[in-house]
C-alpha cells in the first residue's frame, strides 16, 4: 500500500528528509507540467519547479493538513508562477514563454508545426487567469471545483472561466475562417 | 468536454516537453538542503509506511510557524475570506415613486474594501437618478499587498481579516452560498471550502467571492422589514477584465425598518417576456412544435390582478395557461394504452369566419388518491421578510394544512426553511404523524433576505436522501420567487435545476403574494426542474391544487410530452399556435430525448389551440411569392389531410420517448365542441388581456358570452368565476 501524502508529509515535518524526498519525487511531475503551460517555456517550468521544491521545506510547516496536499502544493505553484510571471514583466521579458513560438519547438512526431502554432495562438490570446485555468483543468484534468480552490475562486467561476475559452478559441476559428 | 477544448487539451499534452532529468534531480537536490537547513538535528525515523506513521506534534508547529510566515502566500492565506461592508444611508424623498429601482453605482477605486455608501435616493433607492449618489469605499483589510495577481476580487468584495468576517456573519452567509450551503450540517453537497468558515486563522488557501453578481445584504435594525430594495453596483473595468466582467453586478439589498417609512410598495414584479406566436406560412415552415405545459399559474396572477381593480401585465397573461386552468371534460384513456388520450377537433374560429381552429385536447388518466404509491415530499418554504405577508406564509402554512390532511399515512414530510439561510424544520415524518408536522408549520416566521438557491439545494439534498427504493420524491417550493442571496440568475438557476432534475427528483412550485412576485424565476424552475407551477392567492386556489387536484400535484404519469404538428400546405394557407410562447421547442428537439419538455399529471387536462387557414380562404394574408414556388405538392397523396400531429411522451422515470400519431381531417371532430369551444373563448380572453390584434373585431363581451354557452357540468365553479373575471376586465378595459 502506498503511504498517503498526508503521512509523508506529517513525517517530513517532524524532519524525516525521505519522506519529503518521496512526496517531492510524488509530485514534481505535476509541478513542472502546470508550470510549464502557465509559463509555456522549458526553462521557465524548470526553474519555477525547482524554486517551489526549494521553498516547500519552509512551508510545509504551515500547511495544516486541512487541505488535500496536492491541492495546497498546487496553490503554492500557481502563486509561484504569478510571481514569477511578474517578476519577468518587471524585467520587461514579456516576449518569453508562450509569446514566442520558437521556444516550443519540439521535433515529436505528434506534434505538427500547425498545431504548435494554433495553441501558440490560442495561449497568447488568453489572459493569465484563464491559462491557469486552462493548465489545471484541462492539462491536469482537475473537475472544477477542484481548480476553484486551488485558484481561489468558486466552482461557477471557473466554469465561466472555460467557457470565456471556449469562446477565444471560437474566435480564433473565425478569424481563421475569414482569412482564408 | 467541447472538441475546442479536446483539441486545447491535446495540443497541450503534445507541446509539454518531459522534464529533463537533470532538471529534476537539482530540484529535488536543492530541496534537500534546504529541508536539511530547516530541519537540522532532527532524529532518524524509519521509512514511513501507512502502519507505522506517528502522529501528534505537527499542528502544533505548523501554527506557530505559520505565525512566523511572512511570504506572500501566507499574507494572503490569512486574508483568506473576503467580505464588504457595506453602509447605506438612504434619504428619503416621498415626491417621487420611480417605476424602476434598478440602479448603478459605479465605483471608482476598488482594490479597498469597506463600502460606504451614501445614496440619496427616492423611497425606492433608485440609484441612477440621483447624480450625488456616492459609494465609498476603504479599506480595512489587514492584507498588506493589492490584490493584483488574479486573486482579484470584484467591486464589491476584498480580502478581509477572519476577524471581520466573525463580526459580520450575515455578510459572509450573504456573500457566498456555496459555502453557507456546504457549512449546514444538513447538507451532503459539501464542496470542500468548508475552510471559510471563520475559525481560526490557519487558514490555507486563498477564497475569493469574484462571482457573477455576488450579492450583498445590509440589514438595518431588526426584522422589522416591509421594503425591500435592489440597486446594481457596477464594477469599473480593470487590467484583469474577466474579472472586472465577473463582479459587474452585485446585488445589494436594503431592508429596511417598518416604522418610519410610509409603506409605498415599490413593485418588483417579473415576468418572463415572450412575443405572441407569429403567424406561419404552412408552406414555409410546415412543422410546429412545442412542449406541452399544465401550469396554470398564469390564471391565478390574472385573477388577483383583476381582483385588486388592474390589468395584468401583458406579459404576465400566458394563454395556454389559462387555457388550461379549466378541468375539461375530454374522454378518458382506454386501459392498458398510452398514459393520456388525445382528442383533435377542428371547428369554426369564434372571432374569424374565415378560419378554423384546431383543438387538441389531452387527458391524463386519474388515480384514486388510496391507489397512488407513497411519495416523499419535501415542502421547501420561502420564509424570508418579503413573506411576511397575510397572503404570503400565513396563506402558505393553510395551504399546507390542507393538503396534510389529504395524504397517505406511508407519505414522507420534511421542511426545509430558507432565509438568509437555508435550515431543516422538520426532519423526514410520516404523514401520519400530523401533530408534529403541524407543529412545525405553525412555528414559521417570517424575517431576512431569500438564499433560494441554498434552500433548493438543501430540499433536493434531502429529496434525494428520503428516496429509497424508487419512491416518487417531489419538492414543493412555495416562495413569493423573489431569490436575492446566492444564485438568481434565472439562467444559472435553470441550469442548476436541470442539473438535479436527472437525479429523479420533481419539483412543484407554488407562487404567493404579489409585489415583488418573480414570475420568470418561478417559470425557470418550474419548466426546468420536471415541475409544475401554481399561483396561490386564495385558500380556494389552494384547495384546487393542492386537495382537489393532488394525483396530478402528486403523482407525474408522463413526462416530456411534446406536440409536433405538420400541416399540409396543399390544404392549409397559414397557421399560428395560440399560447405556448414559452414552451416552444425547436423542429429536431422533437426527436432528442435528452431534450425536456413538460410533464402530465394524474387527471391533468391539457389543451393546445391552433388558428388555421385553409388555402383559398379569405383570410389568407400573406402573398405568394413572385420568385419561389411555394406552391408545394404534399409528398404523399393523403389529399384532404389538413395535418399530421405527433406526440412523444416518456414513462416516469424512463429515457426513452414512446411516439403517438394521429391524422388531422377537415371534419375531425372528438364530440367535444362545448369544451372546445370553452377554452375558444378562454384563448380570446388571454388574446384580449395581450391586446393581440390578431383577435380584432372580438370583445370581451363575446368572450363572456361564448363562455357562457358552454360552461358544461362546472362542480367546482371554476368557470363561473372566469365569467366574473372577463366581466371585471371589461369594466377596466
Amino acid at each position: 500500500m502506498e503511504t498517503s501524502d498526508e503521512t509523508l508529509v506529517e513525517l517530513a515535518t517532524q524532519g524525516n528528509g525521505e519522506a519529503f524526498g518521496d512526496l517531492l519525487r510524488r509530485h514534481y511531475d505535476s509541478i513542472y507540467r502546470i508550470a510549464f503551460r502557465v509559463m509555456g517555456s522549458r526553462e521557465d517550468a524548470e526553474d519555477l519547479a525547482q524554486e517551489v521544491c526549494a521553498s516547500l521545506p519552509k512551508k510545509l510547516k504551515s500547511f495544516a493538513g486541512r487541505a488535500k496536499f496536492t491541492t495546497w502544493l498546487h496553490q503554492i505553484t500557481i502563486n509561484a508562477s504569478r510571481d514569477l510571471i511578474r517578476r519577468k514583466q518587471a524585467a520587461r521579458r514579456k516576449a518569453d514563454g508562450w509569446g514566442e513560438v520558437e521556444i516550443l519547438r519540439r521535433d515529436e512526431a505528434a506534434q505538427t508545426q500547425a498545431e504548435l502554432d494554433w495553441l501558440t495562438t490560442a495561449m497568447n490570446a488568453m489572459s493569465d487567469d484563464l491559462r491557469e485555468t486552462v493548465a489545471l483543468v484541462l492539462g491536469e484534468e482537475m473537475t472544477h471545483a477542484e481548480a476553484g480552490e486551488i485558484l481561489g475562486i468558486s466552482e461557477g467561476t471557473v466554469s465561466w472561466r472555460m467557457s470565456e475559452v471556449k469562446k477565444t478559441l471560437r474566435d480564433m476559428a473565425r478569424k481563421e475562417e475569414m482569412l482564408k | 468536454m467541447s472538441d475546442e477544448l479536446d483539441k486545447l487539451k491535446q495540443a497541450m499534452q503534445n507541446a509539454t516537453p518531459p522534464p529533463s532529468d537533470d532538471a529534476r534531480d537539482r530540484a529535488l537536490r536543492v530541496a534537500a538542503e534546504e529541508f536539511e537547513k530547516t530541519f537540522q538535528g532532527s532524529p532518524e525515523t524509519v521509512r514511513p509506511t501507512s502502519q507505522n506513521a506517528p502522529s501528534g506534534g505537527f499542528m502544533r508547529g505548523a501554527v506557530s510557524m505559520f505565525r512566523r510566515l511572512t511570504t506572500r502566500e501566507a499574507l494572503l492565506t490569512t486574508a483568506s475570506v473576503a467580505t464588504v461592508v457595506v453602509a447605506v444611508v438612504v434619504t428619503q424623498d416621498f415626491n417621487s415613486l420611480p417605476e424602476d429601482n434598478h440602479g448603478k453605482i459605479i465605483v471608482g477605486e476598488f482594490a479597498d474594501t469597506k463600502v460606504g455608501a451614501t445614496l440619496q435616493s427616492p423611497q425606492t433607492s433608485t440609484i441612477r437618478q440621483d447624480a450625488t449618489s456616492q459609494i465609498v469605499i476603504n479599506e480595512t483589510a489587514p492584507a498588506a499587498q493589492p490584490l493584483d495577481d488574479g486573486f482579484a476580487t470584484g467591486a464589491a468584495t476584498s480580502i478581509a481579516g477572519n476577524e471581520v468576517v466573525q463580526q459580520q456573519a450575515p455578510v459572509l452567509d450573504a456573500l457566498d452560498v456555496t459555502d453557507q450551503a456546504s457549512s449546514s450540517p444538513n447538507t451532503p453537497l459539501v464542496d470542500g471550502r468548508l475552510r471559510t468558515e471563520s475559525d481560526g486563522d490557519d487558514e490555507i488557501g486563498v477564497l475569493s467571492f469574484v462571482a457573477p453578481a455576488a450579492p450583498i445584504v445590509m440589514s438595518e435594525e431588526s426584522e422589522a422589514v416591509t421594503t425591500e430594495r435592489r440597486a446594481n453596483v457596477t464594477a469599473p473595468t480593470t487590467s484583469q477584465g474577466i474579472v472586472a466582467d465577473m463582479a459587474a453586478t452585485a446585488e445589494i439589498t436594503i431592508i429596511q425598518p417598518a416604522e418610519p417609512v410610509p409603506a409605498i410598495e415599490a413593485n418588483t414584479e417579473l415576468f418572463p417576456e415572450a412575443d405572441i406566436n407569429p403567424l406561419k406560412v404552412a408552406s414555409e415552415e410546415p412543422v410546429s412544435t412545442f412542449s406541452i405545459d399544465v401550469d396554470t399559474a398564469s390564471y391565478g396572477i390574472v385573477r388577483s390582478s383583476l381582483m385588486n381593480g388592474q390589468l395584468p401585465p401583458r406579459d404576465a397573461v400566458r394563454t395556454e395557461e389559462l387555457i388550461n386552468y379549466f378541468p375539461y371534460d375530454y374522454p378518458l384513456p382506454a386501459e392498458g394504452e398510452a398514459p393520456f388520450s388525445t382528442s383533435v377537433t377542428v371547428m369554426d374560429t369564434p372571432w374569424n369566419a374565415d378560419t378554423k381552429l384546431l383543438h387538441i385536447g389531452i387527458q391524463g388518466f386519474d388515480i384514486a388518491v388510496e391507489d397512488r404509491p407513497p411519495v416523499n415530499l419535501v415542502f421547501l418554504i420561502d420564509t424570508s421578510g418579503s413573506m411576511n405577508d397575510a397572503n404570503k406564509l400565513p396563506l402558505l402554512i393553510n395551504s399546507f394544512r390542507l393538503m396534510l390532511a389529504n395524504l397517505q399515512p406511508e407519505d414522507q414530510v420534511a421542511i426545509v426553511t430558507y432565509a438568509g439561510s437555508a435550515g431543516m424544520a422538520l426532519e423526514p415524518t410520516p404523514a401520519s404523524d400530523s401533530a408534529k408536522i403541524l407543529a412545525s408549520l405553525q412555528n414559521l416566521s417570517a424575517g431576512g433576505s431569500t438564499a433560494g438557491q441554498a434552500g433548493l439545494q438543501q430540499a433536493y439534498a434531502l429529496a434525494e436522501q428520503m428516496a429509497d427504493d424508487g419512491d416518487i420524491s417531489r419538492v414543493i417550493l412555495a416562495t413569493d420567487g423573489d431569490f436575492n442571496v446566492g444564485i438568481s440568475d434565472p439562467e444559472k438557476l435553470q441550469s442548476f435545476v436541470e442539473d438535479k432534475r436527472d437525479s429523479g427528483v420533481y419539483l412543484s412550485v407554488l407562487g404567493f403574494g404579489r409585489g415583488n412576485y418573480n414570475d420568470t424565476i418561478m417559470q425557470t424552475l418550474a419548466q426546468n426542474g420536471n415541475g409544475t407551477a401554481a399561483y396561490i392567492d386564495t385558500l380556494a386556489e389552494a384547495q384546487k391544487v393542492l386537495v382537489d387536484q393532488i394525483g396530478g400535484a402528486l403523482f407525474t404519469i408522463a413526462q416530456d410530452v411534446k406536440i409536433q404538428i405538420e400541416f399540409n400546405p396543399a390544404e392549409i394557407a397559414e397557421y399560428r399556435l395560440i399560447g405556448y410562447e414559452t414552451r416552444a421547442l425547436n423542429r429536431e428537439d422533437f426527436n432528442n430525448d435528452a431534450v425536456d419538455a413538460g410533464e402530465i399529471g394524474a387527471g391533468h387536462s391539457v389543451t393546445a389551440i391552433y388558428e388555421i387557414t385553409p388555402v383559398g380562404s379569405p383570410a389568407v394574408s400573406v402573398d405568394d411569392l413572385r420568385y419561389t414556388q411555394t406552391d408545394a405538392q404534399p409528398a404523399s397523396s393523403e389529399n384532404g389531410e389538413y395535418a399530421f400531429l405527433k406526440l412523444r411522451y416518456k414513462n416516469p422515470g424512463e429515457d426513452r420517448s414512446i411516439l403517438l400519431t394521429t391524422p388531422v381531417f377537415a371534419d375531425s371532430d372528438a364530440g367535444l365542441q362545448s369544451e372546445a369551444n370553452f377554452a375558444a373563448a378562454v384563448a380570446g380572453f388571454a388574446q384580449l388581456l395581450r391586446d393581440d390584434d390578431r383577435i380584432r373585431g372580438w370583445d370581451i363581451a363575446d368572450a363572456q358570452a361564448l363562455a357562457q354557452q358552454n360552461m358544461g357540468a362546472d362542480p367546482f365553479g371554476y368557470r363561473a368565476e372566469l365569467i366574473t373575471l372577463m366581466r371585471l376586465a371589461d369594466s377596466l378595459k
